[in-house]
C-alpha cells in the first residue's frame, strides 16, 4: 500500500493550560481533499499552523511525502511542497497583486541573492505569476496594490500565492471566510477546479462548501479529532451531530 | 587573590546591580505597560543626580536633597509624559526612539547650560562616611551598604505594590487589556502618567544616590542606560523579576571583570599583554554575556507573558 | 509627475557637483569641507536606510561600522601603510564582518530587543576603542596622511577628494537602485511588509536580512574610511551612540524607505547643525525639541515633499 502524502501521529500543542491540539492522528492520500470541520476554537488553525511549520508542536510527528518534517522550519516545508493560506488574510499590501504572486514564484525559482536584474523584468517570475492570477480570476487586477483589493479578491490572492509555489499539498484555512454569496460561489468554483489536481486540506465552517468539495471529513472538537470518514458517514454520525452539526453554525 | 578584596568587590557588584535595577525597573514597567521605549530614561537619572547634588551642596542635608530630587524629577517626568510622550504610545518603536533621542539631546544640553560641562562633585554625607563591619574583619563603606539596602527595599516595595495593591492590579490589567481597564471607569491616561512619574522617581533615586560616588556630568544617563538595556535584554523585556536578576548579574559580572580580569590574565598571558587586553576585555564582558544569553534564549531569562 | 521628480533629483546632483566651483569662485573653501562631510554622512545614511527603511530593521548601532571603517584606515596608517587600496577594502571587509557577527546575534530577536541590542553592541565597540591605549584610547590619533592611491588620485587636494566622495555617493545610489529592485531587494522589502507570509511561501528570511545587514555595515565602514580621511583624525567618538542616533535621524528626516531621502536628510540635518551651532553653543537644546516635533507632526520626511514623490520610490 502506498504511503499517504501526509501522515500525522499524536500531534499535541498546548498554550499554557489549554490543549489546542490533542493527540491528533490524520492521513491524507495523494490527490484527496480532506475537510477539517469543527466549532470555533476547536484548534483547526493551530493544526494548520503546525502542519505548515509556523507553530512548533509539543509532541507528535508529521510525515510528508515519506519524510519526517516535524523539525523543519516553515520555509523548508514550503520548499518540500507544503503551502498554506491564512484564515486572516496575509498578503503584502503595498505590493501589486502580481508582485505578491511573483514573490511566491521567486521563492521557488532558485536563490534570491541576485542584486542586479530588476525582479519585475524577470519573465521567469512574471509569466507564471500572471498565469496563476488568471487561474484564480484576478487577471484584470494584476497591477492593483494588494492592500486596496476588495476582501474577496484578497482571499483569491491568498490562494494564488499558495498555488504559485507549485505545492504538493494545499492547506487552506477557511478560504471563503467573510465572503458574500457571489464571491463565495466563485471561490467554490475555483476550489472545485483545483480538486483532484491538488491534494488539499480544507478547513471550513460553511457546510455547503464542505459537502461540495470534500472526499473525506475529519471533525475536531476541543483539540481532538472525534470522527473521520466519508461525507455521508459524517453526516450520519450521531456524536458529530451532537457535538457539532447540532450547534449553531456561523455563516 | 585575597578574600577581603573578593568580598568587597562582590559587594560593589551588588551595589552597582542595585543601581541598574532602579533604572531597569522603571524602564521595563513603562515598556511593559505603555509599550513605550523611553531612551530618555537615562536623562531622568541624570536630572535626579544633578538636582540632588546641587541641593545637597546648598542645604547640607542629604536626605532633604534626595527628597527634593525625587519630587522634582517626578514632576518633570509627568510633565514630559503629558507634553510629548503620551502621543507616542500608539506610534511604532522607531518614532519613540527618535523622539526620546531628541529629549536626551535637550536634557543633556539643558543641564550643561545650568551647571556647565565639567563634572559636579559632592562628598558622601558625613553620617555615612565611615565603614561598616559587614563580616567580621571585613569593613565596607557605609554609604555603599546603604545603597544596597535601599535598592533591595525598593525591589521589595515594588513587588508588594505590583502584586498586592489596587494600583498594581490596574498596572497588571493595563498591561494586558487597556480597553478593559478603561471600561472599568479608570482614567487610563492618568494611570499612565502616574506610572511614568513613578518610573522617573525611581531613576531619580538611582541618580541621587549616584551623585557622591560617580561623576555627575552631562551624558551620564546614557552611559548607565545602555548597560540597563543589557540588563533588560538579559532579564526579559517587561519583567520586573527579570530586571532584578539581570541587574545583579550584570552588576557583578561588570564589577568583578574590571577588578579581576587583568590580574587573572596576567598570570596566563604575562603582565604587558594583560595590561592591554584586560581592560578591553573587561569593558566587553557584559555584552558578551548578553550575546551568549540571547543565543540560547532570544526572549531573555524571564520572558514576560504577553498575549 | 515622474519626470518632475527626475528633474528635481538631477538638479540636486548638479548642485552637489557644482559646490566646489561655487566654493572656489566665492573663495569659501569652508563649503567644500562642509558638503564633503555632508556627503560622507549621506553615504552612511543611505546604507542604514537599506536595512532601516527598506528592511524594517531598526538598527541603533550604525556608528559602530563608521568607527570600524575609520580604524581600518587609521591603524594601517599608524604602522606606515598608507595605501587606500589596502585601507579601503579593509574597511569594507572588517565592518562587514562585524555586521555579520552582530547581525547573527541580534537578528534572532526583533522589535525593541533588536533596537537595544544593536545599540549595546555598538557601545561595546566604543568602549573597546577607548580602552585600547596602543591606538590612542579615548584621545584618538592623528592620521599622518590621507589614503594614497599611487599618485593617481591625490586626496590631499580638497577638490579631488570632494569628487571622490561625490563619486562614491553616486555609485552607492546607483548600486542601491539596482539592489532594491532586484530579487534581493524585493525579498528585503517584502520581509519588512509581512515576514510570516514570506516564510510561508518559502523564503528563509533570516539569511537575506543578515546579508542586508552586512551590506549596510560595509556601507557604514566605507563612510567611516572617508570620514577619517576628511578629519585626518581618528577618534572612538565616531562610534558613540549619539552618532548612531544622528544617522538615524538623517534617514527619518529625509524619508526612510526611499533611496534619495537619506541624502536629503543628511543635507538638512548637517546644515541645520551648522546654522544652529553658529548661533549658539547650546544648539542641541534647540535641536532636541525640534526632533520631537518632527517625529510628532512631520513623519513622512523631506523626500515626500518633492514634486512627483508620491509614486513608489525608484
Ligand atoms: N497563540 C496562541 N496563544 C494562546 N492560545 C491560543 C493561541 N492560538 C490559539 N489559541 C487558542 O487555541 C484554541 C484553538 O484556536 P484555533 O485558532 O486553532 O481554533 P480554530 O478551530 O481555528 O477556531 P476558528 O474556527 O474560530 O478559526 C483557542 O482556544 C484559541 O484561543
Ligand atoms: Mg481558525
Amino acid at each position: 500500500m502506498a504511503e499517504p502524502l501526509l501522515a500525522v501521529r499524536g500531534l499535541t500543542k498546548r498554550f499554557g493550560g489549554l490543549v489546542a491540539t490533542d493527540r491528533v492522528d490524520l492521513e491524507v492520500a495523494d490527490g484527496e481533499t480532506l475537510a477539517v470541520i469543527g466549532p470555533n476554537g476547536a484548534g483547526k488553525t493551530t493544526l494548520i499552523g503546525q502542519l505548515s511549520g509556523d507553530l512548533v508542536p509539543d509532541a507528535g510527528t508529521i510525515r510528508f511525502a515519506g519524510e519526517d518534517v516535524t523539525a523543519l522550519p516553515a520555509p523548508t516545508r514550503s520548499q518540500r511542497g507544503l503551502a498554506r493560506s491564512f484564515q486572516i488574510t496575509s498578503i503584502f499590501p503595498e505590493f501589486t497583486a502580481l508582485d505578491n504572486v511573483a514573490l511566491a514564484v521567486q521563492a521557488h525559482a532558485g536563490h534570491s541573492f541576485r542584486f542586479w536584474t530588476p525582479a519585475r523584468a524577470e519573465r521567469a517570475l512574471r509569466e507564471p505569476a500572471r498565469a496563476t492570477l488568471e487561474q484564480v480570476g484576478l487577471g484584470a487586477r494584476a497591477a492593483v496594490a494588494a492592500g486596496t483589493l476588495a476582501h474577496g479578491e484578497q482571499r483569491q490572492l491568498e490562494i494564488a500565492m499558495a498555488l504559485a509555489t507549485r505545492p504538493r499539498l494545499l492547506l487552506l484555512d477557511e478560504p471563503v471566510a467573510g465572503m458574500g454569496a457571489d464571491e463565495s460561489q466563485r471561490m467554490v468554483q475555483l476550489l472545485r477546479a483545483l480538486r483532484g489536481h491538488h491534494t488539499i486540506v480544507l478547513v471550513e465552517h460553511d457546510m455547503d462548501v464542505v459537502f461540495a468539495l470534500a472526499d473525506r471529513i475529519s471533525v475536531m472538537v476541543y483539540g481532538r479529532v472525534i470522527a473521520s470518514g466519508a461525507p455521508e458517514a459524517i453526516r450520519a454520525n450521531a456524536e458529530v451531530r451532537r457535538a457539532y452539526l447540532g450547534e449553531e453554525i456561523p455563516a | 587573590m585575597n578574600w577581603l578584596l573578593v568580598v568587597e568587590q562582590c559587594l560593589n557588584g551588588l551595589q552597582f546591580g542595585v543601581m541598574l535595577f532602579l533604572m531597569a525597573a522603571g524602564l521595563t514597567l513603562v515598556f511593559g505597560i505603555m509599550n513605550l521605549v523611553n531612551l530618555a530614561h537615562g536623562s531622568l537619572y541624570m536630572v535626579g543626580a544633578y538636582l540632588a547634588t546641587a541641593a545637597f551642596n546648598r542645604t547640607g542635608s542629604f536626605l532633604a536633597a534626595v527628597a527634593f530630587a525625587l519630587a522634582a524629577t517626578l514632576a518633570i517626568g509627568m510633565l514630559v509624559e503629558v507634553i510629548a510622550l503620551r502621543t507616542l504610545y500608539e506610534r511604532d518603536h522607531l518614532d519613540q526612539v527618535l523622539a526620546t533621542f531628541g529629549l536626551i539631546l535637550f536634557f543633556n544640553e539643558a543641564v550643561a547650560i545650568v551647571w556647565g560641562r565639567a563634572a559636579l562633585f559632592t562628598a558622601v554625607p558625613r553620617a555615612l562616611s565611615g565603614h561598616l563591619q559587614v563580616l567580621p574583619g571585613i569593613p565596607y563603606p557605609a554609604y555603599r551598604a546603604v545603597i544596597i539596602l535601599v535598592g533591595l527595599a525598593v525591589a521589595l516595595l515594588l513587588y508588594v505594590v505590583v502584586s498586592r495593591t489596587r494600583l498594581g492590579m490596574l498596572i497588571r490589567a493595563g498591561a494586558s487589556n487597556r480597553t478593559m481597564v478603561g471600561a472599568l471607569g479608570v482614567n487610563i491616561r492618568l494611570l499612565y502618567t502616574v506610572v511614568f512619574g513613578f518610573g522617573a522617581a525611581l531613576a531619580a533615586l538611582g541618580g541621587a544616590m549616584a551623585g557622591p560616588i560617580y561623576s555627575v556630568l552631562p551624558g551620564m544617563g546614557e552611559e548607565i542606560l545602555i548597560q540597563v538595556f543589557v540588563v533588560i535584554v538579559i532579564g526579559g523585556i517587561g519583567s520586573i523579576r527579570g530586571a532584578l536578576v539581570g541587574a545583579v548579574v550584570v552588576g557583578m559580572v561588570d564589577t568583578l571583570g574590571r577588578a579581576f580580569l587583568k590580574p587573572m590574565l596576567s598570570t596566563v598571558l604575562g603582565p604587558s599583554a594583560a595590561d592591554n587586553a584586560g581592560p578591553a576585555l573587561a569593558s566587553m564582558l557584559i555584552y558578551i554575556l548578553m550575546a551568549a544569553v540571547l543565543f540560547f534564549r532570544p526572549q531573555g531569562l524571564f520572558p514576560a507573558v504577553r498575549s | 509627475m515622474r519626470s518632475a521628480r527626475a528633474l528635481t533629483l538631477l538638479a540636486g546632483f548638479l548642485v552637489l557637483g557644482l559646490v566646489p566651483v561655487v566654493a572656489a569662485l566665492a573663495n569659501q573653501p569652508f563649503y567644500l569641507d562642509l558638503f564633503r562631510r555632508i556627503m560622507i554622512f549621506a553615504i552612511a545614511a543611505v546604507s542604514l536606510d537599506l536595512i532601516l527603511g527598506f528592511g524594517g530593521m531598526v538598527s541603533f548601532g550604525h556608528a559602530a561600522y563608521l568607527g570600524i571603517g575609520a580604524y581600518a584606515v587609521a591603524i594601517p596608517a599608524f604602522y606606515g601603510i598608507h595605501s587606500g587600496l589596502v585601507q579601503w577594502p579593509l574597511a569594507l571587509a572588517l565592518s562587514g564582518l562585524a555586521a555579520l557577527a552582530i547581525g547573527a546575534v541580534s537578528l534572532r530577536t526583533s522589535g525593541v530587543s533588536f533596537i537595544m541590542i544593536t545599540l549595546a553592541f555598538a557601545q561595546m565597540l566604543y568602549y573597546l576603542g577607548i580602552s585600547i591605549n596602543a591606538w590612542g584610547a579615548d584621545d584618538g590619533m592623528r592620521l599622518a596622511r590621507r589614503s594614497q592611491f599611487g599618485g593617481v588620485v591625490d586626496l590631499a587636494n580638497a577638490y579631488v577628494f570632494y569628487y571622490v566622495v561625490f563619486g562614491v555617493l553616486v555609485a552607492l545610489l546607483w548600486l542601491g537602485h539596482r539592489l532594491i529592485h532586484a530579487r534581493f531587494g524585493v525579498v528585503i522589502r517584502a520581509a519588512k511588509s509581512n515576514e510570516p507570509r514570506m516564510r510561508a511561501i518559502g523564503f528563509a528570511t533570516f539569511r537575506y536580512k543578515l546579508a542586508a545587514f552586512v551590506i549596510a555595515g560595509a556601507g557604514g565602514g566605507l563612510a567611516g574610511a572617508l570620514l577619517t580621511n576628511q578629519t585626518e583624525y581618528l577618534t572612538p567618538s565616531y562610534m558613540h551612540w549619539t552618532r548612531s542616533g544622528d544617522i538615524m535621524v538623517m534617514v527619518i528626516l529625509g524619508g526612510m524607505g526611499t533611496l534619495y531621502g537619506p541624502v536629503l536628510g543628511a543635507v538638512a540635518f548637517l546644515l541645520l547643525e551648522d546654522i544652529l551651532s553658529a548661533w549658539t553653543v547650546h544648539w542641541q537644546v534647540v535641536l532636541g525639541p525640534l526632533l520631537v516635533l518632527v517625529v510628532l507632526y512631520a513623519r513622512r520626511g523631506l523626500y515626500g515633499l518633492l514634486p512627483g514623490a508620491g509614486a513608489r520610490d525608484g
